[in-house]
């Protein structure tokens, strides 16, 4: 049963009604999603699920805890306020932990769509089919996910808090493999006709078609064009930095360079959850309006976000950008949006002497937290570039690459675009060319 | 819960599943840590609900629900069979499963002491403990303990006649160190990193780990490193403790066993496998010395790959994996296992829960222990080398070739002992040029059953524990330092 927001209130109300805390809060969610998987040119898993689920955060005293359930009669409702209870009294007061806030006022997002909410086995089924086609053309194997669905998500306290989102998601990827590459694309939108399955099928065909019979390049320092998905792929171990507790704990590598500048002059990045292209609720983790902040401009640190607790910590004030107490992590910018340029990927191939065009990156792990060295593959259509065209596809490589000198070596951008890939969350950014981007080995394919 | 599985069953089997079963999943968490001093998260959440996966007109269906009614959970059923009518629109060839007979059983995994039953008061007091030992240390930043314990119950029903009943307690344990100096962040765990150690028992865990004994090491460690040389870059011998040993067997090992990846069904998301099938008894895989299993039998011990039945309901298996160097085996699936023409799965399907199909996955993937004694003993045995320590990255490509590691400290090794700590370490290589330069394992009294509780794998993502027991062991010229190197 889908959740409305008189739903969540109803439930509200009943916790509310076991809940002997000095405040209460409660966040109420719902999913209900389908994926459609296929490989080797043949559906092979499809799935669908339906779930909700209360989750209650108590203030006993200076003491606080969570306890979350599924069940919803009457005695799990009443079990739910219990545990919380319980757990909140067994702890030693916290003298930094702040009254739940009052009623909020949230701008108004307006991200569910029907048609996305109602898409159906058969019709997903269909793009499949379609998509099978387009591989078999070309005697290529496809593989990849069809996926849609809705959520809802509300966040209620005894103090008046009363806030309400619904959005639907859809997501469309595919890899086309030839028998020496692969090629791939990938799409995300709260609107499933945003997306185009036709387009990115027939990308990821050219892509493996384009590679095949990969050559072996020498690692080393090169131009590099990375085109939004890998853009995405190592912004996404930067941001979780861009928050005030990380900084107060000295576990960020804005640790003491917060007002630097850290990167190139060329780079401007915003959160901003309200962005056409970007999704998500107008509200945090603790009930407050999101906002938008400045997090880089003209490559200088301007600003992170912080939490309630956060704030009051650095004597700042909130941003909205919480997440849901108690946790361990305060806070983070997760509606990113990189301003970008007017060149697009072709005018970058033809700036370039030899380099390396990269299509998306794969395992992507911290080896540095301060210097923010990154390292990770390259994936699924990786090509040489020289005189300014594309030559041929080479074979996947390793790099060992700081994402703050990264920054720094920007030369080209183009426009921003909702970003979807494997390694973070999705953002808004263009694809870039860097000089100096470093690979130490390759691998066999 | 046993009412609602049958129902579904027989909703699904009434509208033309060839093939159904049905797991109804109960589980409890309790998550608890601390930060500097103060309790950070202190939380319980349960979840309870029901998947019915069925096989219709030849294709796979699923569908999954928490609203356990009995018009709902006839609506999923039917729904399931809905989906794999549209399945069979894509699809090549209908779906065949290896045969397994109908069981019915009842298993409780060993648990000494119920975790839940500690009272909370009595965890979290043991947890400021050793946050104020570790901050005892001048230097120390950030002190972060965390302990979290899971009950799992499984009923699972199946058209092929299963009734089986499983329940288990998982519970883990650890917690890490920050010392930021310079402009250089350092951290040191214990027992472990990224949460601690893992295993399918009782809050027993909790008191063999004696996290409060080592907590000033573990501190002094981290601001040591401070002092530490840099790791050098170059060749070198080197020695992996058992914890990142561990690490290594999972990503360079495990995952490309799992026969999904090697045919190709996870291509678009967690990758192949360069184990194509006829590399099956013809590749050398390591030294002669290598032997690895994957076990989910209790008598491996108490890892989280440990269970009496997959989700398929196939009893846990002991599959010999690498014989003497020799690459023998596969993880599969009942699917799996009859396509390549096996006689039966290895029984290494898992769910992560009840709103999430089975996938192939690791259960226990150990190397077994070896004879070269003592961790010491191996140190002393080793002219010139480096000792790596418990995993700060991980990373590896997408067949599962070219990998690269790092750690929260190493030592170098000089005639035989012991010498400077270096900090930064990483090394780097080709799977099977690193596992057959291996030429010392530890033996059985340095083994370990680690587990790894983070895996991700499948679209919708799934997260699964793993088990992987090794001993210390040497490998001989591999690439050091390169992660670092300008």
């Amino acid at each position: 049963m889908k959740l409305t927001r008189q739903r969540a209130e109803d439930i509200f109300s009943r916790v509310l009604k076991y809940s002997t805390a000095d405040e209460t809060e409660a966040i109420i969610g719902s999913t209900a999603y389908s994926l459609t998987r296929f490989a080797n040119n043949t559906i092979h898993q499809n799935v669908a699920e339906e779930g909700i689920g209360v989750s209650v955060r108590v203030v006993v005293g200076q003491r606080t805890a969570r306890a979350s359930t599924n069940k919803l009669d009457e005695i799990s409702v009443r079990q739910v306020c219990e545990a919380a209870m319980g757990l909140a009294r067994l702890q030693p007061p916290d003298p930094e932990l702040l009254p739940m806030p009052g009623a909020q006022t949230f701008r108004s997002v307006d991200r569910f769509y029907p048609g996305t909410a109602e898409l159906m086995p058969q019709a997903r089924a269909e793009i499949v089919r379609q998509v099978i086609g387009r591989a078999e053309k070309d005697g290529l194997t496809a593989a990849g996910v069809v996926s849609s669905g809705m959520t809802a998500t509300s966040l209620f306290n005894s103090r008046g808090l009363s806030a309400f989102h619904e959005e639907t998601v859809s997501e469309f990827s595919v890899t086309m493999l030839g028998p020496t590459s692969s090629g791939w694309a990938k799409s995300t939108s709260p609107n499933f006709e945003a997306l185009d399955p036709e387009a990115l099928a027939d990308r990821a065909a050219r892509k493996a078609l384009e590679s095949c019979e990969p050559r072996e390049i020498a690692p080393g320092k090169y131009n590099v064009i990375l085109e939004p998905a890998a853009v995405l792929d190592l912004l996404g171990f930067l941001f979780f930095d861009f928050g005030g507790l990380a900084i107060h704990e000295q576990r960020s590598c804005l640790t003491g360079r917060l007002g630097q500048k850290l990167f190139g002059d060329n780079i401007h990045v915003r959160d901003d959850v309200y962005h056409p292209l970007q999704a998500g609720a107008p509200f945090d983790g603790e009930g407050l309006p999101r906002q938008r902040v400045t997090l880089i401009e003209d490559g200088v640190v301007k600003n992170v976000v912080y939490a309630r607790q956060t704030a009051r910590k650095m004597g700042t004030e909130p941003t909205g950008h919480g997440f849901p107490l108690p946790n361990e992590f305060g806070e983070a910018p997760m509606n990113i949006v990189m301003d970008g340029g007017r060149a697009s990927i072709e005018d970058m191939i033809r700036s370039t002497e030899r380099g390396l065009l990269v299509t998306r990156l794969w395992y992507i792990r911290e080896v540095d937290p301060y210097q923010k060295i990154l390292t990770g593959m390259t994936r699924d259509g990786t090509f040489w570039i020289e005189n300014g065209e594309i030559r041929h596809g080479v074979k996947n490589l390793r790099f060992n690459q700081s994402v703050i000198d990264m920054l720094s070596n920007v030369e080209m951008m183009g426009a921003p675009q909702r970003t979807a890939g494997e390694e973070s969350f999705e953002m808004v950014v263009p694809p870039v060319k860097v000089r100096d981007f470093s690979f130490s080995s390759l691998t066999k394919f | 819960m046993r009412d609602f599985a049958k129902q579904a069953l027989d909703t699904a089997v009434a509208r033309g599943a060839t093939y159904a079963d049905v797991r109804v999943v109960d589980t409890r968490q309790r998550y608890l840590s601390t930060k500097n001093g103060r309790p950070a998260q202190v939380r319980d959440s349960d979840s309870l609900g029901l998947g019915v996966r069925v096989v219709a007109h030849g294709a796979w269906g699923f569908a999954s629900t928490d609203n356990l009614t009995r018009e709902n959970v006839d609506r999923t059923a039917a729904e399931a069979v809905a989906i794999a009518r549209a399945s069979a629109l894509c699809k090549k060839r209908d779906v065949e499963l290896a045969p397994e007979a109908g069981i019915v059983d009842r298993w409780i995994a060993s648990c000494r002491i119920d975790p839940f039953s500690v009272p909370v008061v009595n965890c979290l007091d043991l947890m400021l403990k050793v946050d104020a030992e570790l901050r005892r240390q001048q230097g120390v930043t950030l002190a972060e303990v965390a302990m979290d314990f899971r009950r799992i119950e499984q009923l699972f029903l199946s058209s092929g006649g299963s009734d089986i009943y499983q329940l288990k307690t998982q519970t883990g344990a650890g917690y890490v160190v920050t010392a930021f100096q310079n402009n250089e962040i350092q951290r040191r765990s214990y027992p472990t990193s990224f949460g601690g150690q893992h295993q399918t028992k009782g809050y027993e865990l909790i008191e063999e780990l004696d996290l409060l004994g080592h907590a000033p090491r573990i501190a002094e460690e981290a601001t040591a490193l401070h002092k530490a040389d840099q790791c050098p870059s170059g060749v070198r011998d080197i020695i992996l403790g058992s914890s990142q040993l561990g690490l290594q067997i999972h990503e360079s090992i495990g995952h490309p066993i799992e026969l999904d990846r090697v045919l190709g069904t996870e291509a678009n998301f967690a990758g192949l496998s360069f184990l194509t099938l006829e590399k099956l008894n013809a590749l050398k895989y390591g030294s002669d010395i290598v032997n690895v299993v994957a076990d989910a039998t209790p008598a491996h011990g108490p890892g989280l790959g440990t269970f009496a039945y997959d989700d398929e309901g196939v009893p846990a298996q002991a599959t010999p994996i690498i014989r003497a160097g020799q690459f023998v085996g596969y993880l599969s699936s009942r699917e799996t296992a009859a396509h390549i023409g096996l006689p039966r799965s290895s029984g290494a399907m898992r769910a992560e829960g009840w709103n999430r199909i089975p996938l192939i996955r690791m259960t226990n993937v150990s190397l077994l222990p070896g004879s070269n004694g003592t961790l010491a003993d191996l140190i002393a045995s080793t002219d010139d080398g480096i000792y790596f320590e418990t995993n700060r990255s991980w990373s590896i490509d997408d067949r599962r070739y070219n990998f690269q590691f790092g750690t929260e400290i190493g030592w170098e090794i000089n005639n035989g002992k012991r010498g400077r700590m270096l900090k930064n370490p990483t090394y780097a290589g080709i799977t099977t040029e690193f596992w057959n330069s291996c030429d010392a394992i530890c033996g059985p009294s340095e083994w370990v059953l680690w587990g790894t509780p983070n895996c991700g794998k499948g679209q919708p993502m799934q997260t699964m524990g793993t088990g992987h027991g090794a001993s210390p062991a040497r490998f001989r010229r591999v690439q050091v330092g390169v992660a670092y190197k300008d």
